[in-house]
Parts: C-alpha cells; sequence; structure tokens
C-alpha cells in the first residue's frame, strides 16, 4: 500500500503545500491576534470577551475544515479530478487539530482544569457533551492516520474506521446548534452544508445498490 | 454662532400670509425642506470644525425642538389642525426657544426643553451605590452589547444602532392606572433628580461589567403614573422599527421586546429608570433614551429604549421567557445555585476590567444584593421560581 506507485506519483503534487499553508493560516491569524492582545498594541482587536472570541473562533475554524474534509469525495466526484483525494487526509487532521485546540481552550480558560465543574457542565449541558463526544470520536481517526496505521489495519478495517467521520460530524454540528440561543446565524449554515454533503453520500450509495441490483440480470 | 443661526433662518425661510391657504400649505412645505437642509448643512460644519464642537450644547437646532412639537402633538397636547399648526413652528418657534434665546448652555440641574441628545453630558449627584471592583471601561460598555432588535452579535448594536431614532420620543402608559396617556421624556424625568449608581451587571450568558448608571429611582416616575391598588405587575415594551433596527426584521425573538416586574420589585430602590451611564446620556445601543437597570437580575430582565409602560394584575409574558420558559423564568434573579441548562452560573467573565483578558469572579447570589433584596423572595422556592 505504501509503496502504491499511484500515491508515490501523486507525493509531492502541488496541492499538498498549498493545503497545509491554508490549514495552518487560521491558528497563525489566531496566534497574531493574541500576540497584538497580551503585548497591549491593540488590546481590543478580539473584542471585550477575548476568551469567548477564541472558543468560537477554534471551534468554528474546526466545524468548517470537518466540513471541508467530508467535501472532498462529492467534489473528486463532481469533477472527476482524482488527485483532490490526496489533500483530504490532512484536512481531516487540521480539523482535529482545530477541536482539540477548542477543547483545550474550553478546559483552560473556561474551566480551568476545574474537573467537578468539567463534570456538571457534560452532565447537565447536552451541547457540552455532544461536542466532547465529537473529539473523543476524532481521537482514534487521527491516530491511525499514518500510513504505517493503514498499512497495519489493512484497507478495510480502516475505510470501516474512519466511517466514524459520519456520526462525529453530526454530533460536532449538532454541538454547535445547541450552543446558540436561537436557531439562526453560523451554526444553521453548517447544518445545512452537512445534510447536503450527507444527502449526496446517500444518494450515490442508493444509486450504487440499484445499479449492483440491475447487474446480474 | 447663535447670530450665523439666526442668519440663516431669516435669510431663507420667507413669513407666511395666513390668509391663502394653499399658498401658505406650499409655503409651509417649501421652508420645512429648507430647515432640513439648512439644519443638515449646520450638522457639517459643527462635524468638520472642532471649534464648533464646544458650541454644539449651547445650541438646539431646530429639528430638535420641532421633534418637541412632535412629541407634543403625539401625546394629544395639541389639538386638531396640528398638521397646520405645527408647521409654521419651523420658522417661528426657534426665535422663541428659550434655549436658542439665551444661548446658556443647558444643564441637568435645569428642565431641559428636551432631552440629552446620545453622549450629551449629564450632571448627577453622586450616591452611595458604589462596587468595590473598578468600573468597566468605557468602550466595552459601548461596544459588547446585546440587543437583538441590532442582531445577535456583542458588535451589531455599536453597528447598527446609530439609525435608530431617539427624538422625538414619547412613553405610552396604560391599563391598571389612574394617569394613562402619552409622556415626553421631560415630563417622566426630573432632571434635577439625577443620580449616579455604580451597580454591578450580570448578564446570563456568564459575563458581567460594573457600569455608573445615571437615573432616578424607578418607584419616583411610577408614582407619577398613579397606578391603580389592582396593578400587581407592571410590563415594559421597547421601541420597535424594522427599518432603523435590521436584527427586528428576522424573528429571532417574538418582537416587540417585552419585560416584566413585579409591583414590589418595581418599587425597589435598586431599581432604576436610567437615561445614562458614565456622565453621559444614554448611547443607543444600550437603550436611549431610557431603560430600566434591576441589578439583581440578568441583564435581559432589563428594557432598553422603552416606549410603553403597561401596569397588569396579572403576570405579564416577557420575551426570553416565550422564547424558551425552560431556561428563562419570570423572576430570572441572578443565583449561582440554579443550574442553568447552557451557562455555568457559579463564576463570571469580567468583561473590560483590569484583571486581565480572563479576569473572572464567583457570581454572588441576588448579584451581590442579597441584603436589600432577599425579603422580596421570602418564603419562595427560588429554584422553582428561578
Amino acid at each position: 500500500m505504501a509503496h502504491n506507485p499511484y500515491l508515490r506519483a501523486f507525493g509531492k503534487h502541488w496541492m499538498k503545500p498549498l493545503t497545509l499553508i491554508a490549514l495552518i493560516a487560521p491558528f497563525a491569524y489566531l496566534a497574531v491576534l493574541w500576540t497584538l492582545m497580551l503585548t497591549n498594541t491593540e488590546p481590543y482587536i478580539m473584542g471585550f470577551n477575548p476568551v469567548q472570541w477564541t472558543h468560537r473562533y477554534l471551534g468554528d475554524t474546526a466545524i468548517r475544515v470537518l466540513l471541508a474534509t467530508l467535501a472532498i469525495s462529492p467534489i473528486r466526484d463532481i469533477t472527476g479530478w482524482q488527485p483532490i483525494v490526496l489533500i483530504r487526509r490532512r484536512i481531516g487532521l487540521a480539523a482535529f487539530f482545530y477541536a482539540a485546540l477548542h477543547l483545550t481552550a474550553y478546559l483552560w480558560l473556561d474551566k480551568n482544569w476545574d474537573l467537578v465543574a468539567l463534570w456538571e457542565d457534560i452532565v447537565i449541558r447536552t451541547y457540552i457533551m455532544l461536542g466532547m463526544a465529537a473529539v473523543v470520536l476524532m481521537i482514534p481517526l487521527a491516530i491511525t492516520s499514518t500510513n504505517g496505521m493503514i498499512r497495519r489495519l489493512g484497507r478495510k478495517a480502516w475505510d470501516r474506521l474512519h466511517w466514524l467521520i459520519y456520526p462525529l460530524a453530526i454530533l460536532a454540528v449538532a454541538h454547535n446548534l445547541l450552543m446558540v440561543k436561537l436557531i439562526e446565524g453560523d451554526p444553521t449554515i453548517h447544518a445545512i452544508i452537512l445534510a447536503a454533503l450527507l444527502l449526496w453520500r446517500l444518494g450515490r450509495w442508493t444509486m450504487g445498490k440499484l445499479k449492483s441490483a440491475q447487474a446480474p440480470a | 454662532m447663535r447670530i450665523l443661526h439666526r442668519r440663516t433662518v431669516s435669510q431663507s425661510i420667507r413669513p407666511i400670509d395666513k390668509t391663502n391657504v394653499i399658498g401658505t400649505a406650499k409655503l409651509l412645505v417649501r421652508n420645512r425642506a429648507l430647515a432640513i437642509k439648512e439644519d443638515s448643512e449646520m450638522e457639517l460644519k459643527f462635524r468638520r470644525n472642532e471649534a464648533y464642537q464646544s458650541l454644539r450644547e449651547e445650541i438646539t437646532p431646530e429639528r430638535i425642538y420641532m421633534d418637541r412639537r412632535r412629541v407634543l402633538s403625539a401625546a394629544g397636547f395639541l389639538g386638531a389642525g396640528t398638521i397646520l399648526g405645527a408647521l409654521p413652528a419651523c420658522s417661528e418657534e426657534p426665535q422663541k426657544s428659550p434655549l436658542v434665546g439665551n444661548g446658556k448652555p443647558a444643564t441637568a440641574a435645569a428642565v431641559p426643553a428636551v432631552h440629552p441628545a446620545p453622549g450629551a453630558a449629564l450632571t448627577a449627584k453622586k450616591t452611595a451605590y458604589a462596587v468595590s471592583d473598578a468600573t468597566t471601561i468605557e468602550q466595552g460598555f459601548n461596544e459588547y452589547c446585546n440587543f437583538y432588535e441590532f442582531g445577535t452579535n456583542k458588535g451589531d448594536p455599536a453597528r447598527y444602532a446609530g439609525r435608530m431614532t431617539v427624538s422625538p420620543w414619547a412613553v405610552t402608559v396604560e391599563g391598571e392606572t389612574d394617569a394613562p396617556g402619552k409622556y415626553a421624556l421631560t415630563d417622566l424625568i426630573d432632571y434635577s433628580k439625577l443620580e449616579e449608581r455604580v451597580y454591578r451587571h450580570r448578564c446570563v450568558e456568564r459575563w458581567s461589567m460594573v457600569i455608573p448608571w445615571v437615573g432616578v429611582p424607578l418607584h419616583s416616575v411610577l408614582t407619577k403614573l398613579k397606578p391603580k391598588a389592582t396593578a400587581k405587575f407592571v410590563q415594559f415594551e421597547t421601541y420597535l422599527n424594522p427599518k432603523e433596527m435590521p436584527g427586528a426584521t428576522r424573528r429571532s425573538l417574538d418582537w416587540p421586546y417585552v419585560e416584566g416586574l413585579r409591583m414590589d420589585e418595581a418599587k425597589h430602590d435598586l431599581t432604576l429608570l436610567a437615561v445614562g451611564a458614565y456622565g453621559k446620556a444614554l448611547q443607543k445601543q444600550n437603550g436611549a433614551p431610557l431603560r430600566t437597570v434591576i441589578p439583581w437580575k440578568y441583564g435581559f430582565k432589563a428594557t432598553k429604549s422603552i416606549v410603553k409602560i403597561r401596569f397588569l394584575t396579572d403576570m405579564p409574558p416577557t420575551a426570553w421567557n416565550k422564547a424558551n420558559a425552560h431556561e428563562y423564568g419570570f423572576y430570572s434573579n441572578v443565583n449561582p445555585n440554579v443550574k442553568h441548562p447552557r451557562w455555568a452560573q457559579d463564576v463570571e467573565q469580567v468583561i473590560g476590567g483590569k484583571g486581565g483578558f480572563n479576569e473572572t469572579r464567583k457570581t454572588e447570589i441576588f448579584n451581590g444584593y442579597e441584603k436589600q433584596v432577599a425579603s422580596l423572595y421570602a418564603g419562595m422556592d427560588l429554584k422553582a421560581n428561578y
């Protein structure tokens, strides 16, 4: 698998470094904002509640990058442009990176590592539980993202494991929807995009079933 | 400055011959248009020249004076025929206006002819209502707001509230009262009795501020409005005009925004009818020209930009309770012991304080006003009546 000539041929594809830069950019931007705030150059650059602003920013970035991961195969199917699949894994990893930062910011800035308060949040507040579950489900996917792990697990088991992205994306978007006080704004847009991406897959799967049902006849 | 103002008025606005009805009407329209044009030209001069700024308060632009007339006519103080009757005021009244005439700056101690514009300096006597923590920086108070009629983001009110008309302003009083009607702000507020009170402000979204409000105790105004003995509750309603309020074009809440208090809560000495903060008349995004402040309750219990006060025998519906009764009760007293399904209420993020970007403090029951207000709820289960 690791020596798959197809993968090797695209190993140095121009898209890879570009994608990496695009994925790091939101983090670099945040780092600049925090530097400007902490050095008192622009103390209110993130508004008057920089902690909450950072939470939202990291959470929104994580969800959007996650949705981008899910958009790769529909884009490939529609455009027929195969190499785009090469950047999928790093986009998925970036989604985990931002989700992990989002969780860390919450545990550190919001909960100050207070486990009792954390437990209360998880039990009482459904959206916290959903978000937490989504990040936990991302961990095995991130760990098994290397070529070595794909080889060790075998393609079939690896695919089955990584199917978890669907339920975890639903959990993440539900967390986002329940977090806001009213049904409107970005969380709704995220939910609509996710629904479209999942429906696309459902359609493709149904078509596949119909075709294979017709084939033997 | 005064002379300049008079000259521009006399040069452009023609006197009216009241015997010629049609001619008068045409002239009235023309004069009104000219008055508006001059007024906006004056505004531009003010804005462009720093030196004019200090003079600005000495002059009541005729627009504001006319607005007062409109309030009066809206309030029914001027009888039939006010449309024709009020229009000559455009050309005639500015000279008669005491504020334009004597050229003295309006002070809060004197009764102003018009309610001070947002941001205008107010004189208020200091009071013993103080908080040990530092006052929130004014910019934070003005730029981090919830006023959903302008949008749901914290920056939306500051961004969009500029379009809101706050003059003329009238407050309708109705329901169980012996003094129903429309009131001009100058009839409601006793400007010689303005007080500054520094209160804690706790939002249900687990953030807090310390704000130096300027206003009068609500009970002093309620007395003027003569609620009947049957009035057990009072409801407040916020101004609503989707043309000026982009957030109100969406039904994020069931507009208009309504809030309510039990009469004894409304009459409590801590309950303030605020017209200002930080020594200035309220900015639009913070509820200009007048709003309630109930420091022991979550911020959403306050009503901004009040246009209606209604006395009722039964508990009135309230905006957030209608939207989500499970999360927002009628009382909504600040209470760290009531587990809120959305935010942990035992701690609060201090906005614009001096303790750095992540300053927090433990939330106190009744927001620290337990001694003063706990007796209002004696014998009540505060967890059931959240």
